[in-house]
C-alpha cells in the first residue's frame, strides 16, 4: 500500500502529516521540538525512516535531531537522551550541532569575510542551518546548508560535520552579501546521475556547482539579470531564491529568482528567462512535476516589497511547456482576503501516479493537490508559519 | 552539590526536570559549572555558550542569588550560596521575540 508523508517545518515546531496514497484523509503528529524553528526537515531516499531536522532558536542556537522511525521519536545524533558523556568512552559527544568554518591552508583558501549590508567586509558567523539534504545512495551522509552561507557535509549521520570550504574559497566568497532573510545557502540538489555533481544556490550570491565532489566549485549565473545590484549581469551577487530539478533530467534546472523565473538546459552553464505571462514573476518557491519533466509550478508573489499573493488571491502557477505558458490553478484555493506568503522551501511534490503538489503558507495553512494541481485542498489549516514542507513517497 | 535551573526549553532537550545538580570540584565559576553541566548533559553542548568561542549566547543570563553574574569573567566564583547548594544558578531566556 502506498503512502506519502509530509515533512512540515514552522516557526514554532516541527509536524509530520501521513496519508495513505489516496491522499483525502491526513494523521497529524506534532508538534515536535515544540517552540523551536524547524527550517527544514527531509527523508533519506535510501532509508525514509531516517529523517533529519534543522531545530534552531535565537536563544539557544542550532540543534540537529535525527529520527530512525519516521519521525516518531528523535535524537540528537551521537547524543542519546541520558548518556552522560563523562562516564562514556570514545568520541566526543555534543558535536551534532558543531558547524565550525574551515580556513585551512589543506583544504582551500582561508577565507574570513563577506560583503555586508553596509558595502564593508564582514566575519563570516555561523547562524542556523537552513537545509539539510541527505545522500541519494547513503543514509549516513547528509549534507548542511547554512547561513552565513557554506555547505557542511556528515557522513556518520549527523554526529560530526566538515565543511567542504572549496565552495567558500573557491573566489567569489568575499563578493557574497545576505539578503533581506540573512546570507543563508538554502538549496541543494545532489546529481542523480551524476555523483560528483551538486548544485547549491546563496542568497544573495547565486548558483554554483561542483563536477568534482565538492572539491572545486564555480558560478553558475550566466543570464540572470538583477537590476537592483550595481552591475546587473554580474558573475555572483543575484538574489536566488530557489532552484528545482527533475531527477529524470539533471541537466535541466528552473529557477525562482528574488524577480524572474528561469530556465537552465545546460546544467547552468547559461540561464533563459520563462517567466512568460505571469501575473508577477516575484517568489519564493519553484518545483518540477515528479513524471513530466516540462511541468513547473511556482507562486506568485506581488512584489518584493508586499510578500503575499496579487489581488488577495492565492494561485499556484503551472507551466506544462516548461516555462513562458503558465495557467493559474485555483480550484480549491482562497480567491479573496488572502495575504499569505509561501517560502523558498515550502513546496514538495510526489511521485504517485497523479503527481502530488504541497505547499505551505506562513499563515500556517498546508495544501494539497491530488491531481497535479488541478484542484487543492487544506490538508491542516492553522499551523504556525510554515518554512518547509518536503514530502516522502512510502511503498 | 550544584544547583542549575534551566529554561524550559533546554530542560526538554536534556529531558530533565526543572532543576539539575552537578558535581564541582574545585572553584565554582560560571566556567566550571557550565563545564559540568555539558559534560553530564552534552545534548547541552553550544546552547548555552558558543561551541567554539564559548562565549555566552546573547539571549541567555546567569543569575545567582539575586544578582546578574552574566557580564563577569567566567571565572569569578558564584556566592557560597551557590556552592553550597543553599540557593540555585538560574540560567535565564531573555523575554524577547514572538
Amino acid at each position: 500500500m502506498s503512502g506519502v508523508r509530509l515533512l512540515v517545518g514552522t516557526r514554532k515546531g516541527a509536524f509530520v502529516l501521513t496519508s495513505d496514497g489516496k491522499r483525502q484523509k491526513w494523521d497529524v503528529s506534532g508538534p515536535h521540538f515544540a517552540g523551536w524553528e524547524i527550517y527544514h526537515l527531509k527523508g533519506s531516499p535510501v532509508n525514509p525512516n531516517r529523517v533529519y531536522a534543522s531545530q534552531t532558536s535565537g536563544w539557544f542556537g542550532q540543534i540537529i535531531q535525527r529520527s530512525d522511525d519516521g519521525g516518531k521519536t528523535w535524537i540528537q545524533p551521537g547524543t542519546p537522551p541520558g548518556e552522560k558523556s563523562a562516564e562514556q568512552q570514545g568520541p566526543p559527544k555534543g558535536e551534532s550541532n558543531k558547524f565550525v568554518y574551515d580556513t585551512s591552508a589543506e583544504t582551500g583558501k582561508p577565507l574570513t569575510t563577506h560583503q555586508f549590508y553596509d558595502g564593508k567586509q564582514h566575519p563570516w558567523e555561523f547562524k542556523r542551518v537552513w537545509h539539510i539534504e541527505p545522500s541519494l545512495t547513503d543514509p549516513d551522509t547528509v549534507y548542511a546548508g547554512v547561513e552565513d552561507a557554506a555547505l557542511f557535509r556528515s557522513t556518520d549521520g549527523g554526529k560530526n560535520w566538515k565543511e567542504l570550504a572549496g565552495l567558500r574559497g573557491h573566489g567569489t566568497g568575499p563578493r557574497w552579501q545576505p539578503g533581506a532573510g540573512g546570507m543563508c545557502l538554502h538549496t541543494i540538489i545532489l546529481d542523480p546521475k551524476d555523483p560528483k555533481r551538486i548544485y547549491i544556490a546563496i542568497s544573495a550570491a547565486g548558483a554554483f556547482r561542483t563536477d568534482d565532489g565538492g572539491k572545486t566549485w564555480r558560478p553558475i549565473n550566466k543570464g540572470l539579470y538583477s537590476q537592483y545590484i550595481p552591475e546587473p549581469t554580474a558573475e555572483v551577487g543575484h538574489c536566488v531564491h530557489h532552484v528545482a530539478m527533475n531527477p529524470s533530467r539533471p541537466n535541466v534546472l528552473f529557477m525562482q529568482k528574488h524577480w524572474d523565473v528561469m530556465r537552465s538546459d545546460n546544467a547552468g552553464d547559461s540561464w533563459k528567462e520563462v517567466s512568460g505571462d505571469l501575473p508577477t514573476d516575484f517568489g519564493f518557491v519553484i518545483d518540477v512535476h515528479a513524471h513530466d519533466p516540462e511541468t513547473i509550478y511556482v507562486v506568485p508573489i506581488k512584489s518584493d516589497g508586499e510578500h503575499f499573493p496579487p489581488d488577495g488571491k492565492l494561485r499556484v502557477y503551472r507551466s506544462k511547456t516548461g516555462g513562458n505558458e503558465w495557467e493559474a490553478l485555483t480550484k480549491g484555493l482562497p480567491q479573496k482576503d488572502c495575504y499569505v506568503n509561501v517560502l523558498r522551501d515550502a513546496m514538495s511534490v510526489d511521485s504517485l501516479d497523479k503527481c502530488g503538489v504541497y505547499f505551505g503558507t506562513t499563515g500556517g495553512q498546508v495544501y494539497g493537490s491530488a491531481d497535479a494541481g488541478d484542484s487543492w485542498t487544506p490538508i491542516v489549516e492553522h499551523l504556525p508559519a510554515v518554512l518547509s514542507v518536503e514530502v516522502q513517497t512510502l511503498s | 552539590m550544584i544547583r542549575v535551573v534551566l529554561p524550559g526549553h533546554l530542560r526538554a532537550l536534556a529531558r530533565v526536570g526543572s532543576e539539575v545538580q552537578l558535581q564541582i570540584e574545585g572553584p565554582v565559576t560560571q566556567r566550571s559549572v557550565l563545564d559540568a553541566l555539558e559534560a553530564q548533559y552534552p545534548m547541552l553542548r553550544g546552547t548555552i555558550r558558543d561551541h567554539v568561542t564559548q562565549e555566552r549566547r546573547p539571549f541567555l543570563r546567569f543569575f545567582a542569588c539575586s544578582e546578574d553574574y552574566s557580564l563577569e569573567p567566567p571565572d569569578t566564583p558564584f556566592p557560597e550560596a551557590i556552592a553550597s547548594g543553599a540557593e540555585p544558578l538560574l540560567i535565564i531566556g531573555a523575554i524577547a521575540g514572538g
